[in-house]
């Protein structure tokens, strides 16, 4: 893991979230006057329980669905739609299972139309950084969880985006894998200076990833709290685990989430 | 980092058999497990139960296996056979042509848009609900006793499945994958084509495969029900004057060469979409 500079978060916010509301077509309140900041070149966590709408929030970031009330701003520019700045990450991996892990992980640049020597050789690339290389032939059926969800990081990677949107990446890989690929994850991200938005319902792996933690409160969310971990990453990840200021950062965030448990 | 051993490809369970055998209980395993081998078996099973029920016989009017064989051999010899398979292929060839490409376009068509949805669903549901060939008559007295009548019958047996089969392919196009395509910018147009049709393509085939089945069942009723030509001739002529063996041989001739089509369709399905990665 590399080491990364930390001085307090004063950076310039690449995406800013204003008085963000969203209702669903049932009448499902998902949102409530969310707003939020995430740092540049940072790793952000939301975190809140189940339901709460952190899917729905990361999607309204992404372009995907619209919202009912409020805007997202991204490096300034308002989001009305998916863009070439923000690539996302898909909890169930979203592959393609008639396509190899190449071509997987090339289709965001196909899509844009970029010829197919040129993205192959950028796939593969990417293939290689997340440790998948001599895979690119095969389907997705043929590889383990955590290895699919490397495929999804690799096309997420391949567009070359500035912020990476990532929903629950690390939910349907093992513990061991899971911490193996967190700090892969972590050293690659910090390695590209790119900004990182994502969701985990896990507070341990909150602490340990993230430079800000959003939590959020029960449906119709808000912001409950914003904390940001005292921890010195480029520590042997163990001794991290250990530390009292991340046991107590993991203690605090718990008190204020056991409140929306009944 | 790596998880899966480099072996994928060899974790078949007759793997280990092979290796502890000889090169020949290789291939003789090989042989056995291969699926060509069972469906010979199966047809074997099948012929012989048919022999015996000739030979008891169940009813003077049903012949042997061998009985039908020859007859069939002797109806190939003299050409009547390939004949009678031309002309019927004729409406057959034609409904299904015309069943398949309207078929998935109005399902695609129906698939993508609400409004095409809502016009045509059930129509089509009742369609395939309906037992069509009660139109038969219908479709004789609007367009005669010539071939329009003919490969409309093929066509009102073949075109719902098609049709029903495309529009809740295209349907059931995972949710994520479209929303992949589009946070990657893809248009609406390369999200229909990369993504929904590949997506949908097996179950279209299998739509596909049906409505020729049900084709084949509705050349074969226009020529017993409107006019008798091609193989329906052959199969009424030679039950009135009690040529037994030669009606089963033009019967077991269309059923035979059904199969064999829609094996091809298999083929070709599989020539087209390597389906090797279908199931994640
Ligand atoms: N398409 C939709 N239509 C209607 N309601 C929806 C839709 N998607 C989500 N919801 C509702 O909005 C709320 C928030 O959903 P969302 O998926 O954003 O939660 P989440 O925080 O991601 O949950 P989880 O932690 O379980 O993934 C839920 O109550 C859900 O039922
Ligand atoms: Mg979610």
């Amino acid at each position: 893991m590399t080491a990364r500079a930390r001085p307090a978060i004063a950076d310039t916010p690449i995406i800013e979230v204003k008085n963000l509301s969203k209702t669903y077509e049932g009448g499902v309140e998902a949102l409530n006057d969310v707003s939020l900041d995430v740092p540049q070149g940072k790793l952000t966590t939301l975190l809140g329980p189940s339901g709460c709408g952190k899917t729905t929030l990361l999607k309204i970031i992404a372009g995907l669905i619209p919202s009912t009330k409020g805007e997202v701003r991204v490096s300034g520019r308002m989001v009305t739609g998916p863009g070439p700045d923000r690539a996302f990450v898909f909890q169930d991996f979203a592959l393609m299972p008639w396509a190899t892990v190449l071509r997987n992980v090339a289709f965001g640049l196909e899509l844009r139309g970029v010829g197919r020597e040129e993205r192959e050789a950028v796939a593969r690339r990417h293939i290689a950084e997340v440790g998948l290389a001599g895979f690119e032939h095969r389907h997705p059926h043929e590889l383990s969880g955590g290895m699919r969800q490397r495929v999804g990081l690799a096309r997420a990677l391949a567009v070359d985006a500035d912020v990476l949107l990532m929903d629950e990446p690390f939910s349907s890989v093992d513990e061991q894998t899971r911490r193996k690929f967190q700090e892969d994850m972590l050293s690659l991200l910090s390695a590209r200076g790119k900004t990182v938005l994502f969701v985990t319902h896990s507070i341990e792996e909150a602490v340990y990833l993230s430079d800000r933690i959003v939590l959020l409160s029960r449906r119709p969310s808000r912001v409950a709290e914003v904390i940001e971990p005292d921890i010195r990453r480029g520590d042997d990840p163990e001794a991290i685990r250990r530390h009292p200021a991340y046991l107590d950062t993991v203690e605090t965030i718990w008190q204020g989430l056991k409140r929306y448990l009944d | 980092m790596t998880e899966v051993s480099p072996s994928l490809g060899s974790r078949d369970p007759g793997a280990s058999v092979q290796r502890l055998s000889g090169p020949r209980r290789d291939r003789a395993v090989a042989l056995a497990s291969h699926p060509l081998t069972l469906r010979l078996f199966t047809a074997l099973i099948l012929f012989s139960a048919w022999e015996y029920a000739g030979r008891v016989p169940v009813s003077a009017g049903f012949p042997g296996f061998i009985e039908t064989m020859k007859a069939m051999a002797e109806m190939t010899a003299d050409g009547l056979l390939v004949a009678a398979l031309l002309i019927t292929l004729q409406p057959l060839a034609l409904g299904l042509a015309i069943s398949a490409v309207i078929g998935i376009g109005l399902g695609i068509g129906m698939g993508l848009s609400r409004v095409a949805e809502w016009l045509m669903a059930p129509p089509f549901i009742v369609m395939q609900a309906a037992p069509m060939a009660a139109l038969i008559p219908l479709l004789v007295f609007a367009y005669g006793i010539g071939l329009a009548a003919k490969v409309l019958t093929v066509c009102i047996m073949a075109m719902p499945v098609i049709v029903l089969n495309s529009y809740l392919a295209i349907r059931q196009t995972p949710a994520s994958l479209i929303e992949m395509g589009r946070s990657f910018q893809g248009s609406k147009p390369q999200i229909i084509l990369k993504i929904m049709l590949p997506s949908a393509s097996p179950v279209i085939f299998a739509g596909l495969r049906l409505g020729a089945a049900a084709g084949f069942i509705g050349a074969i009723l226009a020529e017993l029900l409107i006019t008798p030509t091609g193989i329906g001739d052959l199969i009424t002529y030679n039950q009135s004057i009690a040529e037994y063996p030669k009606m089963y041989a033009a019967i077991f001739s269309v059923i035979a060469l059904s199969v064999l089509f829609i094996e091809g369709l298999g083929k070709i399905e599989a020539a087209i979409f390597r389906r090797e990665g279908r199931r994640a």
